[in-house]
């Protein structure tokens, strides 16, 4: 009997206080439903931002893992440190000066003067700012990181820590105001002439490449890069599979960095997402032949670097052009990444992963093919403004960055010295190696072997254990 | 006591492993090696660039056997690690000063 009462006591509680919520509640009108509506469509944009720029983050792995598969087992922790701090110190960076640079407020049109160390942000303010921020500060990320490949394998940690700065704070950023500054609080000349660059073939991807270019002329080739006849020789990645893995990452990832640029969602973010996946397949199918056409052989390397070459390519064009010019962008990127990757190679140029060909060179392209291929029709007046975005760029990265890099060069020092190099990064800058477990065999040895490993290439597995090379 | 080195392609470590047990062998010692005679190596390509790979990967078995079982050991591992085509292989047959088993610390052919 006492527990039925206590039933209903609790029944009766809950019917009258939910009486009582009803009571309170205003009749809906169609303001109030529409001020709903916004909410949920505002909600949804935040939710879009902030999943996209999860995907973006997760790039900074694909590029990790690329670089670590492309380069010698000697140099990975460095690769990886590289990688992380370039990130770390980069957000730092983005976050005390770059961000009020690219988006703050900007009387000239050149640069940014408001928004530094995140002051646009205030507790009962609008979150906006922090998704944008969230968002625009993993495409800076991206922009940082491209250098590190093609400065592989020779650089002073430091020297690369300063640069990770420098880029972040100004370089990336100053560029970057001037064509996505009304993004946010700011504008800037290049998009005022109607610079057409979605999501950053040449913000984002010229901006890492030519700074790549600089530093990778700066530092000079690896040793043993050029045999004495002047002609390049292979110096293996030693890790394939990882390189695969880490393209695979980024293509991943970059289904957040095209669609995601909407920073909305909406259905607009469906042919941005076809579009960058055909333009990827497009660029990696033209690699593919062309480098078994010059090579004899269909050869990992090119053809990873073609499916990276069409994404770029597609970036600055994803949102304006259409599925089938977007796997004419992607092709043609591939095709031009090869040629690239054998012209910097001639011009004595050690890029190990083939940074500055990819971004660099086909940021460049992908930003042209965005005016010729827009949806709405090519105009002399559309190709003039992309390519005076493409020489900007092309002038106030390169300028920036070689000075950067030489002064860095001239006190901190940029280069590591020859027997640190010949030892290894690993050992020489961090002090330990990345595969403790395994017999390194690149440790000293000379180039010519050839051979990555010297493990068993047997065709019967054999039942010894050897350690593996 | 003679102390056999051979340097043989790596699949045949299997065959020539089971010939040598079937002659009473208890026990060899072998390495991963690189290296080329006659069998000239190949060319590949990287990223673009083309390179020659001269040194071609090798397994060498270390043998100490006694006198008397020297040639048979010999011409097991002759006739299992042969495959007729050129890189199968050489061997080379030393004379062993003296030789200790760790353990007993029994030395000469009791060692062995």
């Amino acid at each position: 009997m006492k527990s039925i009462k206590r039933i209903l006591a609790v029944i009766t509680v809950l019917l009258t206080s939910a009486l009582w919520a009803w009571a309170e509640d205003p009749a809906p009108t169609a303001l109030s439903n529409k001020e709903a509506i916004d909410l949920v469509q505002t909600h949804a944009n935040y939710l879009w931002t902030l999943v996209a720029a999860a995907l973006v983050f997760f790039m900074q792995a694909g590029f990790a893992m690329v670089e670590a598969g492309f380069t010698r087992a000697k140099n990975a922790v460095n690769i990886i440190m590289k990688n992380l701090m370039d990130f770390s110190i980069g957000s730092i960076a983005f976050w005390a000066i770059g961000f009020g640079l690219m988006f703050g407020a900007s009387q000239t049109g050149w640069f940014g003067t408001s928004g530094f160390f995140l002051s646009d942000f205030s507790v009962e303010g609008d979150p906006w700012v922090l998704a944008f921020w969230m968002f625009q500060v993993v495409f800076c990320a991206t922009a940082a990181t491209i250098v590190s490949g093609a400065m592989a394998e020779r650089t002073k940690f430091v020297g690369y820590l300063a640069y990770s700065a420098i880029l972040s704070a100004i370089i990336y950023p100053v560029f970057g105001s001037w064509a996505w500054g009304s993004l946010f609080n700011g504008s800037g000349w290049l998009e005022g002439l109607g610079f057409i660059d979605f999501a950053g073939s040449t913000v984002v991807h010229s901006v890492g490449g030519w700074a790549a270019l600089a530093g990778a002329i700066v530092l000079g080739p690896r040793l043993g890069k050029y045999g004495k006849d002047g002609k390049p020789r292979a110096i293996m990645g030693h890790n394939i599979p990882l390189a695969a893995l880490g393209v695979f990452i980024l293509w991943l990832g970059w289904f957040g960095f095209n669609p995601g640029s909407t920073t909305t969602a909406d259905t607009s973010i469906a042919m941005i997402f076809v579009n960058t996946n055909l333009a990827a397949a497009a660029g990696a199918i033209l690699a593919l032949f062309t480098s078994w056409i010059k090579f004899g052989k269909p050869e990992v390397g090119m053809s990873l670097n073609g499916a990276l070459a069409g994404l770029v390519g597609i970036t600055a064009g994803c949102a304006n052009v259409t599925p089938t010019s977007a796997i004419i962008i992607g092709a043609i990127a591939g095709l031009l990444v090869v040629l690239s990757v054998m012209f910097f190679e001639k011009l004595k140029i050690d890029d190990p992963v083939g940074a500055i060909s990819v971004h660099g060179v086909c940021g460049a392209w992908g930003t042209l093919g965005a005016g010729l291929f827009n949806i709405g029709g090519t105009t002399a007046k559309i190709i003039m403004v992309q390519l005076v975005g493409i020489g900007a760029c092309f002038v106030w990265t390169f300028a920036a960055a070689f000075i950067m890099f030489k002064v860095i060069s001239m006190t901190i020092g940029l280069r590591v010295s020859p027997e640190e190099e010949i030892e290894g990064l690993d050992h020489a800058e961090h002090g330990g190696i990345a595969y403790p477990d395994f017999g390194m065999s690149t440790h000293g040895t000379s180039l010519s072997t050839g051979s990555p490993t010297g493990g068993l290439k047997a065709a019967a597995p054999s039942r010894v254990v050897v350690g593996q090379e | 006591m003679k102390k056999i080195e051979a340097v043989i392609k790596p699949f045949r470590l299997d065959e020539v492993k089971d010939a040598l047990n079937k002659l009473g062998i208890s026990g060899m010692t072998i390495s991963e090696v690189k290296g080329f005679g006659r069998q000239r190596g190949h060319k590949e390509i990287y990223r673009g660039t083309e390179y020659q790979v001269d040194f071609v990967p090798k397994v060498k078995i270390d043998l100490a056997v006694s006198e008397a079982i020297a040639d048979k050991v010999i011409a097991a591992i002759t006739e299992h690690a042969s495959t007729n085509k050129v890189g199968d292989g050489k061997i080379f047959v030393m004379p062993i000063e003296q030789a200790v088993r760790i353990r007993t610390g029994e030395t000469g052919q009791d060692a062995i």
